[in-house]
């Protein structure tokens, strides 16, 4: 398989969030506007590629038995990591995604690479994989926000194109983050998964 | 087996502890300054603010901070004041002037609805009708129960709330003028 392939991969065939449905519930729950999904995205990418790297480079050494703690372990350690980071330079970023950050330990999508692909692969083409996975959970949140957004508050990224803040709230709630999602699923497997 | 899990543990363990050291400052730093920042803006200029202390009302602890000018006089006290709204803990802080009138107030942390309740954070309409708001002269409930606090559209809830979370922080301003003058004699 191609290094490219691994990337685009992650984005279009295997995307986590439109084909997989992995993660659904940071999904649902923090795409309220754009630059939320965005920031979980790229928070979710960055544990993702560093659990996937060390965990290709332990796998050959962790017997079967104990595979799953260990991975979790590892993963948990990146997260806690994580967390501590964002509480210490970002503050505004963590308040907004607060408990969703110690929850992506937990999400399908960091523990469903670590299983599938990277315990199997080399260090780097875990790497890739994982670049690509998360690239595509990040676009997809993006997206999904900022269709939320755009409906829900009348904005994009936060600049306000309505005037007065009255957008479709239902968006901003959790029946317009399904609704969304549903649509967005549809369209993306129609036209973007087939080409 | 137990090696490998044991030894995982350990040297995530080792990663972490180091993290938190590390982290632990830049964390205190951004906390007191968002603290700081929140008590600059419920009040008017003040040269100087006081530690973290805790008034007790109803039973509960408010913490609080006195602020006071270059001749050491009392502009005001800045009262962290938590409530129950609409979806979990509602946490103000309010400004209060040494003439008992509301300087300003800012919401610390919520987990309102967003794109209704939240508003109660950002929404100008409804934060800047508690600067220089005056007790004495205004019914601190929503319109809605017959008070003189516009409430924000569709989220009465959460501006119940907010009313409530002011006026605890009244009750926690008495109760400190009250030790004050107590000390005094």
């Amino acid at each position: 398989m191609s290094k490219f392939k691994l990337i685009t991969d992650g984005l279009v065939r295997n995307n986590p969030t439109f084909v997989l449905l992995l993660g659904m519930c940071p999904t649902l729950a923090t795409t309220t506007s754009a630059v939320n999904g965005l920031s979980m995205g790229l928070a979710t990418l960055f544990v993702l590629v560093l659990s996937n790297m060390a965990i290709s480079a332990i796998a050959p050494v962790v017997p079967d038995k104990v595979h799953i703690p260990v991975y979790i372990v590892v993963i948990a350690t990146f997260v806690t990591l994580l967390q501590l980071l964002m509480q210490a330079y970002t503050p505004s970023v963590y308040e907004t995604l607060g408990l969703f950050i110690p929850l992506i330990v937990v999400n399908c999508i960091v523990l469903g690479r670590a299983e599938a692909f990277a315990s199997k692969h080399g260090v780097l083409d875990s790497a890739l994989d994982g670049i690509g996975v998360g690239l595509g959970f990040t676009l997809s949140l993006t997206v999904l926000g900022l269709v939320r957004e755009v409906l829900g508050s009348g904005s994009v990224f936060g600049w306000n194109f309505i005037g007065g803040n009255d957008g479709m709230l239902a968006f901003v709630m959790a029946p317009g983050a399904f609704l969304c999602l549903g649509y967005l699923m549809v369209l993306f497997n129609k036209f973007v998964k087939k080409s | 087996m137990v090696l490998v899990l044991g030894l995982t543990c350990l040297l995530c363990s080792a990663v972490l502890g180091g993290a938190y050291v590390l982290t632990k400052e830049p964390i205190a730093a951004a906390a007191a300054q968002k603290t700081s920042r929140a008590i600059a803006q419920v009040l008017p200029s003040f040269e100087k603010a006081s530690e973290r202390d805790f008034v007790q009302v109803y039973g509960k602890d408010f913490p609080y901070y006195a602020a006071f000018d270059a001749q050491g006089k009392l502009v005001g006290y800045a009262i962290e004041s938590s409530v129950v709204g609409f979806g979990g803990p509602l946490t103000l802080m309010v400004g209060i002037t040494f003439q008992r009138v509301v300087c300003n107030t800012s919401v610390l942390s919520h987990s309102e609805t967003p794109g209704l309740g939240a508003k109660c954070s950002a929404d100008p309409k409804f934060t800047s009708q508690w600067q220089g708001f005056d007790p004495s002269v205004k019914k601190l409930t929503v319109t809605k129960d017959g008070g003189d606090v516009d409430a924000i559209t569709a989220s009465t809830i959460t501006s119940r709330a907010y009313a409530l979370a002011v006026e605890n922080a009244l009750a926690a301003f008495d109760e400190l003028l009250k030790e004050k003058e107590v000390s005094h004699e």
